[in-house]
């Protein structure tokens, strides 16, 4: 992906499938991940099919079939504990047709999950989302490795070079009651993730909603956001103007 | 004395029949090292497949064709992790029983696949006392006996043994797979459930060869 992405789509070309050992579970993170990411198609494929705690794989079968009901569709698959992640691969080698297009990923189910949402949304590729949902294992990790974690690539690459170089950089004080939290900061990173310029809210990923939620900016709270190369000073008005406007919460 | 589709469909019966006799002891098993439901979920397994096959039109003209609807059903019914391993196994073995008639090779050939079916979902190895425990004997049992010129329900009882054998072999260890290794060295003392119901499906096999006539 570079800074020509497409604009993303009404509904975005790759799809979530959340297998989990509860109905409630799959179902639960996938409203979240939906708050945030309302133009991706999520599907839970939750419990047995006689509605106990456990994994089924005619649930898992038919949540693929329906997230890649498009010819040009692609699935990442997140799964909760071991036995899910075994009845997803034997899905996978019982219907070739469907491993094809499908990525199983190796990521916290939650975080993955709202990571690979928003990427998606944002109008990523199966390996950027999956890529997404993957980092966002690391974030989340021990305590005390915020500060040195990684800038994830995204679909608008790597927020690094954002300090380097000719750039523009802005500070803004965050009016929203609640500060930079989940909803918000899904709605800044897609509007980053659609600027095609790499934006860094206090130096962390601005295409990121982990990293934005992770920075716990809260009410009142001043952030710092930069940018480099081509198109950097109006992507950094365009979100300090956004996140002045509240990003829709206020 | 080859073994055809009625062996194979009498194996199924006579598994189901099995587990369901067995269910509490695998349950009690598993309660000990696991989530306390592989009684119930390998029962709910079989006697769904018994169900689907009762309500085939047709009764299913060869082996393997037994074995995919074994397979698929047990990854639909049985919520655990034996619904993929043992779902996996039944596919492969299906995969390389696609004729009319097994000979020893033939029951050898079935057994090397569920046991790569079973490794390649689950990635466990023999000793850490999962059902690999019992599978990896049995294949080399099996291979031995056939290799000795044995026919195929000698082969099969050999792999059937040296299941039994495998499976008691679990009880000291300590678990380092699946979920009874959460409990590291309180695993030990108890057979493994998985090891436990392999046995039970191996020595069905047996007495499908013997009762089949």
């Amino acid at each position: 992906m570079s800074a020509t992405a497409p604009a993303p789509r009404a509904v975005a070309r790759v799809r979530l499938v959340l297998v989990s050992h509860s109905a409630s579970v799959a179902e639960g993170v996938c409203e979240l991940a939906a708050q945030m990411a309302p133009g991706v198609r999520l599907v839970p494929a939750g419990g047995t099919e006689d509605g106990g705690i456990g994994t089924g794989y005619e649930r898992v079968e038919d949540a693929l079939r329906a997230a890649l009901d498009d010819a040009d569709a692609t699935a990442v698959v997140l799964t909760d504990l071991g036995s899910a992640v075994m009845t997803v691969e034997a899905v996978l080698e019982a219907e070739p047709e469907l491993a094809e297009r499908s990525r199983l990923v190796s990521a916290p189910f939650l975080e993955g999950a709202v990571a690979a949402a928003v990427t998606a949304h944002g109008g990523g590729d199966l390996d950027v989302v999956a890529r997404s949902a993957e980092h966002a294992g690391t974030m989340f990790g021990a305590a005390g490795d915020g500060d040195t974690a990684p800038v994830p690539e995204t679909a608008v690459g790597s927020g690094r070079d954002a300090g380097a170089g000719t750039g523009a950089v802005r500070t803004v004080v965050v009016p929203n009651p609640t500060g930079l939290h989940a909803r918000p900061a899904a709605v800044l990173a897609r509007m980053v993730a659609g600027l095609g310029v790499a934006v860094t809210i206090d130096g962390v990923n601005g295409a990121s909603v982990l990293e934005i939620m992770k920075l716990g900016a809260g009410q009142g709270s001043t952030v710092e956001v930069r940018a480099s190369g081509t198109g950097a000073a109006e992507a950094v008005d365009a979100v300090v103007g956004a996140i002045e406007g509240g990003l829709g919460d206020l | 004395m080859t073994l055809d589709v009625t062996w194979a469909l009498l194996w199924v019966r006579l598994t189901a029949e099995s587990v369901r006799a067995a269910k509490d002891e695998l349950t009690e098993l598993d309660r000990v090292i696991g989530d306390g439901d592989h009684g119930e979920n390998l029962d709910r397994g079989f006697t769904a497949v018994s169900a689907k096959l009762g309500a085939l039109e047709e009764q299913p003209a060869r082996i393997d064709e037994v074995l995919k609807i074994v397979a698929t059903t047990l990854m639909s019914k049985v919520g655990g992790a034996s619904g993929p391993l043992y779902g996996t196994a039944f596919l492969r073995a299906a995969k390389v029983t696609g004729i009319p008639e097994l000979d020893s090779q033939g029951v050898v050939a079935l057994l090397e696949a569920a046991l790569e079916g079973i490794t390649a979902r689950g990635h466990a190895e023999a000793g850490q006392k999962t059902m690999v425990d019992a599978w990896q004997p049995a294949v080399d049992a099996a291979e031995a006996a056939a290799g000795a010129g044995d026919d195929p329900e000698r082969v099969l009882a050999a792999a059937a043994r040296a299941a039994a054998d495998g499976a008691r072999s679990t009880t000291p260890m300590v678990a380092t797979k699946g979920r009874a290794s959460y409990l590291g060295e309180r695993s030990a003392g108890h057979e493994d459930p998985g090891a436990a119901s392999t046995r039970l499906i191996l020595d069905a096999a047996v007495r499908a060869a013997e009762e089949r006539g």
